[in-house]
């Protein structure tokens, strides 16, 4: 089986600020709006670069929609930075009405996404975002799995015309994608070929995806794993093509199991091939307070949750 | 100088097709549509550079963004009159199919529209951004927005007026119909909020009040002075004094018409006392 290699432990928020830098230098609409998180999601340095073009905002997440919605009607491209939690359910109606609606080209770009947020705790951990975005018409849904791809997906982006929600996390995390990768919009990444179980996985659960196939293969079970970095647009046929051959499948993502990727997926299969299927996500459950490794064990977001879901599911094939 | 007994004539048929668009369906608002009609056509025919035909950027105009969306019988009846679109087309207000939704949206790519608006509170933020991109693009021109004075209770707009000052958005003209109505009673009713002007003047506005808002020539000549304050560093906020249901005498002073569609005598009433002056649609 093929091994993939962690480049060293990065955290995706700076693939976020990486990325923005390089728009900065490239892309002279790119815009930038912060809500007073500017450290948090590593966008100082296209501050410092491009003053003019940085709008800080303060705590005033409904303003920062709407000033991105208004920018872009003079042909900018906004980024907006703020926590998964503000960038959505704190401005659903902003988003909805203001952007998704009215068909602007907003960047919502969120961090500190999920559990692994860690020891701010719940109130902070948000795990529903990917399913209020998916659920805007229009509204492109990205979750990027490490740094590399990170920075990638940011700089695609730009040249997307419409909404997009792009969603990373705060801890680092392992860096396994290429530097060079080019990142396609609504197209699922092939990663490892297997014949007893299809898993699917999107953000930082990707690699723990990749540690479970490790394991299975370990037992004997091969496993063919699938980055879905895009959840919406979905990449059906790369989904449907693969449990054609596996006849199971395992999604893993770091949201609650309600509306997120796998809830997508199985709307696919139930359309398409009813296929059994595992949910590897949070079970309608609020976050607490601990560390990230700490709530990804007591969450069943790593591989050892994957691989006892990818057992499971195929023993119901 | 413009042609006032033409723009009379336009305020008159305006109202008539607000009367008659809201009553077709048997829905829609027609007691802060009335009230705003002078603002609306002082707006569009005297006070603001427009280019000719639409696009969606405005560079090289002033823009206009309607936050209280729920009034578009009169935006739309004005953006047709100011020739954005067919005027017949007012006859789909509100139909299936239509691009006159219930409250005014870009979905549909009516011309004149930049941005949707009915959940309240979003126009002030809209049109900074507006603003900030005509500054990063070096255009001169001005946004022009207006708010109901009920919608100043969505806490969004503080934060929008807060912004506005501290970063001396200087090229934005936010314009409150002061009507002292909303849907449930009178706003000191409901939710009173207090002296207006003083909290624009202690957020950092330059604040002007238009106290005749249904009269042409107020309106004008307060607009022309509101213009002259643009550009000098601080964001330019006007208080106009308006009556809801201006025009029709039964609809007058009172919320009852907020959201309320005239019955065929009580249109016929209204069309007697706005008769026929450019042709209705």
């Amino acid at each position: 089986m093929k091994k993939y290699t962690d480049s060293g432990k990065k955290d995706t928020r700076s693939g976020f600020g990486a990325g923005l830098t390089e728009l900065g230098k490239t892309n002279e609409n790119v815009v930038a709006l912060c809500a007073d998180l500017t450290g948090s999601l590593k966008m100082d340095e296209f501050k410092d670069n491009h003053p003019e073009r940085f709008f800080q905002v303060g705590i005033a997440e409904a303003n920062m929609m709407g000033i991105a919605a208004g920018i872009t009607i003079g042909g900018k491209i906004p980024f907006t930075g703020t926590f998964a939690n503000f960038s959505t359910g704190r401005v659903y109606d902003q988003i909805r009405q203001s952007i998704a609606y009215s068909g602007k080209n907003v960047k919502i770009c969120a961090s500190h996404a999920g559990v692994t947020l860690g020891e701010d705790g719940a109130t902070h951990q948000i795990l529903e975002d990917l399913g209020l975005m998916k659920m805007l018409p229009g509204m492109t849904v990205i979750n990027t799995c490490d740094y590399n791809q990170t920075k990638a997906a940011t700089i695609a982006i730009a040249k997307h015309k419409g909404p997009v929600y792009l969603r990373f996390g705060r801890p680092k995390v392992a860096n396994f994608t290429a530097t060079d990768q080019t990142f396609e919009i609504g197209k699922a990444v092939h990663l490892q070929d297997g014949t007893d179980v299809t898993i699917v996985a999107t953000g930082h659960l990707v690699w723990e995806a990749l540690l479970a196939a490790e394991a299975l293969h370990a037992k004997g079970i091969s496993a063919e794993v699938i980055n879905i970095h895009t959840i919406k647009p979905l990449d059906n046929k790369a989904i449907i093509k693969s449990v054609t051959k596996t006849g199971c499948i395992v999604t893993a993502e770091e949201h609650n199991f309600l509306g997120g990727l796998g809830e997508s997926v199985s709307r696919v299969l139930a359309e398409n091939t009813p296929t059994p299927q595992e949910f590897v996500a949070t079970q309608d459950t609020f976050g607490e307070s601990g560390t990230p490794e700490e709530l990804m064990d007591k969450y069943g977001l790593n591989a050892d949750a994957i691989v006892k879901a990818a057992l499971k599911v195929i023993a119901r094939k | 100088m413009p042609d006032f007994k033409y723009l009379n004539d336009l305020v008159i048929q305006v109202r008539r097709d607000i009367l008659r668009q809201v009553h077709k369906v048997n829905s829609g608002h027609p007691g802060g549509s009335l009230g705003c009609t002078e603002f609306f056509v002082a707006l569009f025919q005297v006070l603001m550079e427009r280019k000719d035909g639409f696009d969606m950027n405005g560079k090289g105009e002033d823009i206009f963004f309607l936050s209280n969306g729920h009034i578009s019988p009169v935006f739309y009846s004005v953006l047709a009159r100011s020739g954005y679109f067919p005027v017949e087309e007012l006859n789909t207000f509100r139909l299936l199919n239509s691009r006159l939704q219930g409250h005014p949206t870009t979905h549909e790519g009516l011309p004149g529209v930049r941005i949707a608006s009915g959940s309240l509170g979003q126009g002030i933020s809209v049109s900074i951004g507006a603003a900030e991109a005509k500054k990063l693009n070096k255009d001169k021109h001005l946004i022009y927005t207006l708010c109901g004075d009920g919608e100043l209770q969505e806490g969004q707009n503080w934060e929008a007026i807060m912004y506005a000052a501290g970063n001396k958005v200087d090229n934005l003209i936010v314009t409150i119909d002061l009507n002292g109505q909303q849907i449930d009673g009178a706003t000191d009713n409901v939710l009173p909020m207090g002296n207006v002007k003083a909290k624009f003047e202690a957020f950092g506005w330059d604040v002007m009040e238009i106290k005749e808002g249904n009269s042409l020539e107020a309106v004008i000549s307060g607009m022309k002075q509101a213009k002259e304050k643009t550009g000098k560093g601080k964001p330019v906020c006007v208080l106009l004094h308006t009556i809801m249901g201006n025009g029709v005498d039964f609809m007058m002073h009172t919320h009852d018409w907020h959201g309320k569609a005239p019955n065929d005598d009580q249109l016929a009433v209204g069309l007697d006392q706005n008769p026929v002056t450019l042709g209705d649609y």
